[in-house]
């Protein structure tokens, strides 16, 4: 697979009015701290974390506050110094409007703890469990684990590395923007990939309306002489930040539906990721902050700020002047892709980009279908929208997925081009969930029938077993009668055995002495107790026929 | 939480594909009444109010809401392209019974716009001219050629059946398709059919400048992105090939290509009546396919079928071949049959 | 004579063609009757027995033999009923409610642990296994492998079983359905 920056294309993809004049304003502005920070205890994908302290600890800046024994997990650190107020469900970012565990920390007012230096070591090895405990997680928005990623790459074997600058969706700059301000940081994390990786080449691909970030890039890169990387250009279409479409452009190459980048040899990491990977190896900081845009028609002077992780929205809107608009709408996240938000008292997570602020105004109305396949021209999975429309609208779970839901990327290109408007993301979403859930409910169905005809089995096994023995008391009994009735003074065999059995035990428990626990310190009363009673025992033992 | 992304302000909607879509029938719907008179204006109203009012009726029985669904034009352009289909000077009630069939049958019972498998108008049409075949047949000559036009007031007159239509038949006459049909039939050359006062240059007076606008309205069209260029250049090109094919062979009995192109209603088909989004194929392999079989139809029926145009039908036809053609022309999906996969 | 030959063609055809399908009959018979199986495994698995049957397994049997109809089934609801019909390829009907209501919040059982006295009768009637525990000692439910078939609460002496709706967790939420109403709003507030 040679790796060729020749200009390839992706089918499909919108060219979109950037808005990114409005928040680069030429610098990163550190954020205020407020009076709470809410961490939400988890903020990855993979196993929840449990948190580490309790109501009415005091926390240092950088201390781990939570963490999982999983691979596939990243710890939360504490980002200042404080007293952590209380460990409960918040309000945080997520679809279904559901709360989440969070711990609060109220900041001290004066922060004291300062960076330790960091670590030498350029093992893989030793480079990954700095990573791992940092807390790095993908900082485009998938915050997936970064060293459970690399790990897993490392024993696939990458060959070529993808930086991915290209943030191309309207409104986000804070990759531009640490590009620009920061670009040493990046390739120097780029380097730390490439110490644990050993790709055979490194690719970082930038979109061409990023002008100023591109001489910053090079120079930090000629700079640091990183041998087989070098910068491509791509151009300005959306989606071309999502994985597949990028290692598209920059290499020609197709990964398969249904697979990983790995399965490849390819990686990807976005530019944010390098920089806090900087920050863990080279200063010791664990992830406790992260830059975020703040922009829209909603808010006065967007901009970007480093926010400390737990910032609650409504004190970076304050920072950025405040709402511009009556009736905001909070999204977090870009335009097209991002998550809408019911109050701004969310905080900030490791996946938040962006905030960005629209007015909420008049909706397009929903129309019927016309089967126009606008849909299809513009997706970059090249997949048939207005199928899986059909499809998840009829609730056929089972053909939408036959027409390649779940390669679906979820981008919106579709929906933005509908001329009915119709929510076609919001079907496949749906259809996604609901056929997820589908699984869920046929794995479990599965192991109860399972169980149940195990249960039978067993059943009828005891049945048989109980079966078989009274046929052979029947058969015994039915002889018994047949041969002839013993003389009374003869020994009655059962008695026998049952006393014969009865003196084993005896000789047995003499030999081996056993003083049962709860005859300790007998006093002579108790003895004399035991003794009547088993003489009573033995006497109806006698008596039973 | 019932809100989703994207939030980007769609630029298209339905209703203003259906305005682009009359706006670009304007011209050569002038051109009509230029050339033949305002019957064409009396059957375009009639047309468009009885189609809202029977759109009206239906989606009160369906219990609907009658705004969103009146507002997306649609009928609007049904008629006006059913209107364009019929002989000028139709009877009122030709109209109402094409425009109704149109309407409920054509689209209505299947579900309502999105849903109908065939294109309305030309269902509405197809029934016309097999049920009332004189009417259907009626058709004037330019004003040119037969010297006198009707106004709008006989032209209302006529329509609503208050006037003797035995005065104007000295205004009747055959179409270029009807010219051609029957005097092939009768094995005459091309050359001495040609002869005949009611050809111009391609096809006859008056109908191939009609058709140049339509030509033009689907280059705007295609210039909004209202239409693809697939459905178009497929079916106007399989027409030009099979033409110049059987024209190569024998130019004396059979038309040229120009005259196919630009009579009858090729050019308005491939503009307009072959791109309704909602009964043509989908992919674009499959418009190109379903276009191709288009013009190839179109070919057949009118030289070796009965009726002297063959648009609708091929439509009619190529609409029942869709779902076919969608299923095996479907695009390959990013990441599947990847060129280097060894299956 | 004409009408002989016409006899003797159509019944020689027929003949032909019931032979071959005679043949098709024994060459490829299917042994026992695998519809059994493919409604079975539309069914919940909850082995409650509200359909009336002493379990999934033989409420399918019912249905492929033609003496239940399919809209007995309180746990599998609406989805089932509309499996089966896709399945067997009959109509849906709505679901029976004289067999019980469908309730979409999942239950499952727990024990009141300081009210157990260990008698096992629940362990007997759970048509899973998903109680653990022996005689006089402490019985406990396996929540991941409850059904909420309930059939352990009426044996219980007691009566220290409860259920209680299953936790919803992030994991497991679901999209709703987008508002399918033309004329209405893309996005609603």
């Amino acid at each position: 697979m040679s790796t060729n920056p020749g200009p390839f294309r992706f089918h499909g993809g919108l060219h979109l009015d950037d808005h990114k004049s409005e928040s680069l304003t030429g610098e990163i502005v550190a954020s205020s701290l407020p009076a709470q920070l809410v961490l939400r205890v988890s903020q990855h994908i993979g196993e929840p974390n449990k948190p580490l302290v309790k109501a009415g600890d005091r926390v240092s800046r950088y201390q781990p506050l939570a963490t999982s024994n999983e691979a596939v997990s990243a710890p939360l650190h504490s980002p200042v110094d404080g007293s952590v107020v209380a460990i409960e469900p918040r309000p945080i970012a997520h679809p279904s409007g559901h709360d989440d565990l969070c711990i609060v920390i109220e900041p001290d007012a004066q922060q004291v703890t300062a960076e330790s230096g960091g670590n030498s070591s350029s093992e893989p090895n030793d480079l990954l469990d700095i990573i791992r405990q940092a807390g790095i997680v993908g900082l485009g928005g998938a915050v997936f684990p970064t060293a459970a990623k690399l790990q897993t790459a490392l024993e696939h074997g990458i060959r070529t590395l993808i930086i991915n600058g290209a943030e191309c969706e309207p409104y986000i700059t804070c990759d531009h923007q640490l590009m620009n301000s920061e670009a040493p940081s990046i390739v120097r994390g780029i380097a730390i990939l490439q110490q644990i990786l050993q790709p055979e080449e490194t690719l970082i691909g930038i979109e061409d309306n990023k002008a100023s970030a591109l001489p910053a890039m090079q120079q930090a890169l000629d700079a640091a002489q990183l041998a087989n990387t070098r910068i491509v250009t791509i151009p300005s279409v959306y989606p071309s930040g999502g994985e597949k479409q990028l290692i598209r452009i920059l290499t020609g190459h197709e990964i398969a539906s249904g697979s990983l980048a790995f399965a490849d040899g390819f990686l990807t990491q976005n530019v944010g990721t390098c920089a806090a990977l900087t920050d863990a190896v080279d200063l010791a900081r664990p992830l406790v902050d992260r830059v975020v845009t703040v922009t829209g028609p909603g808010v006065r002077q967007p901009g970007n700020w480093r926010v400390p992780l737990g910032t609650p929205i409504s004190h970076l809107v304050e920072q950025a002047g405040g709402y511009a608009v009556d009736q905001p709408r909070l999204i977090m996240g870009g335009p097209m892709m991002g998550l809408p938000l019911d109050s701004d008292a969310i905080p900030v997570v490791k996946a938040t980009n962006c905030i960005l602020v629209l007015d909420r105004k008049d909706q397009p109305k929903v129309a019927e279908c016309v089967r126009c396949s606008q849909c299809a021209e513009v997706c970059p999975a090249q997949l048939l929208p207005q199928q899986l429309y059909w499809h998840s609208r009829a609730r056929q779970f089972d053909l939408a997925e036959q027409y390649h839901l779940f390669d679906c990327i979820e981008c919106g290109c579709c929906s933005a081009v509908c001329p009915s408007h119709l929510p076609l993301v919001q079907f496949y979403r749906y259809a996604k969930s609901e056929i997820w859930e589908q699984r869920r409910k046929a794995y479990k169905s599965d192991r109860s029938r399972r169980r149940h005809e195990f249960r039978e089995a067993r059943i009828a096994r005891q049945k048989a077993l109980d079966e078989e023995r009274r046929r052979q008391k029947r058969e015994a009994l039915a002889k018994k009668k047949k041969a002839p009735k013993k003389v009374k003074s003869e020994v009655d065999p059962k008695a026998a055995a049952v006393q014969a059995a009865l003196e084993r035990v005896k000789a047995r428990k003499q030999e081996q002495q056993v003083v049962p626990k709860n005859t300790d310190n007998l006093s002579a009363e108790q003895q004399r107790q035991i003794e009547a009673a088993e003489q009573r025992r033995n006497r109806e033992r006698q008596d039973k026929p | 939480m019932s809100v989703t992304s994207p939030f980007v302000t769609p630029s298209a909607s339905t209703n203003r594909i259906m305005r682009d879509v009359i706006i670009a029938l304007v011209p050569g719907t002038l051109a009509y009444i230029w050339f033949f008179g305002f019957g064409l204006l009396v059957n375009l109203v009639l047309a468009v109010a009885f189609a809202l009012l029977i759109e009206s009726a239906i989606l009160l029985l369906r219990r609907r809401p009658l705004k969103p669904y009146l507002s997306d034009y649609s009928a609007v352009v049904t008629a006006w392209l059913l209107a364009l289909c019929l002989p000028m000077h139709s009877p009122w009630w030709l109209v109402a019974v094409g425009v109704g069939f149109a309407m409920i049958f054509g689209k209505h019972l299947y579900g309502g716009l999105g849903f109908n498998p065939f294109n309305p108008a030309m269902v509405g049409y197809v029934v016309l001219l097999i049920s009332f075949p004189r009417e259907m047949t009626t058709w004037f000559l330019p004003h040119d050629i037969s010297g006198d036009m009707l106004g709008l007031d006989e032209a209302i007159a006529y329509s609503l059946g208050l006037a003797d239509p035995g005065q104007w038949d000295a205004l009747t006459g055959a179409t270029p398709l009807d010219e051609y049909k029957t005097n092939l039939g009768r094995n005459m050359m091309v050359s001495e059919i040609r002869q005949s006062p009611i050809f111009g240059d391609f096809g006859g007076i008056g109908w191939e400048w009609i058709a140049n606008w339509w030509l033009l309205g689907g280059i705007y069209l295609l210039y909004t992105r209202t239409i693809r260029w697939h459905i178009p250049l497929a079916m106007l090109g399989s027409l030009l090939l099979i033409s110049s094919a059987f024209y190569l062979v024998d130019p004396d009995s059979v038309a040229s290509p120009g005259f196919h192109l630009f009579s009858g209603g090729a050019m308005l088909g491939a503009f307009f009546i072959a791109t309704d989004p909602v009964s043509s194929s989908t992919t674009p392999v499959g418009r190109l396919l379903y276009a191709a079989l288009i013009g190839v139809l179109v070919y057949i029926i009118r030289t070796w079928g009965s009726y002297p145009d063959g648009v609708a039908f091929a439509v009619l036809l190529a609409n029942m071949c869709v779902p076919l053609i969608d299923q095996y022309t479907q695009p390959r999906v990013f990441g599947t049959h990847r060129p280097d996969d060894r299956t | 004579m004409v009408v002989l030959i016409a006899v003797l063609t159509l019944g020689f055809i027929a003949g032909s063609f019931g032979l071959i399908l005679g043949y098709a009959a024994l060459r490829f018979k299917v042994e026992g009757n695998p519809v059994v199986d493919q409604i079975d495994a539309l069914l919940p698995q909850t082995q409650c027995g509200q359909c009336g049957f002493s379990g999934c397994r033989p409420y399918a049997e019912a249905i492929a033999g033609g003496e239940a109809p399919i809209n007995q089934c309180p746990p599998g609801g609406e989805n089932t009923i509309v499996a089966l019909a896709d399945l067997l390829d009959v109509e849906p009907m709505p679901l029976n409610e004289e067999h019980g209501e469908h309730n979409d919040l999942p239950l499952v059982a727990i024990i009141d642990e300081q009210t157990c006295i260990g008698c096992t009768l629940c362990i007997q009637a759970c048509p899973v296994d998903a109680i653990l525990g022996s005689a006089k000692h402490m019985h406990t439910v396996i929540a991941d492998e409850c059904t909420g078939c309930e059939l352990c609460l009426p044996p219980c002496p007691v009566d220290c079983i409860d259920m209680v709706p299953v936790a919803q967790t992030l994991g497991d939420w679901k999209w709703s359905p987008p508002d399918e109403t033309i004329g209405g709003l893309a996005r609603v507030d």
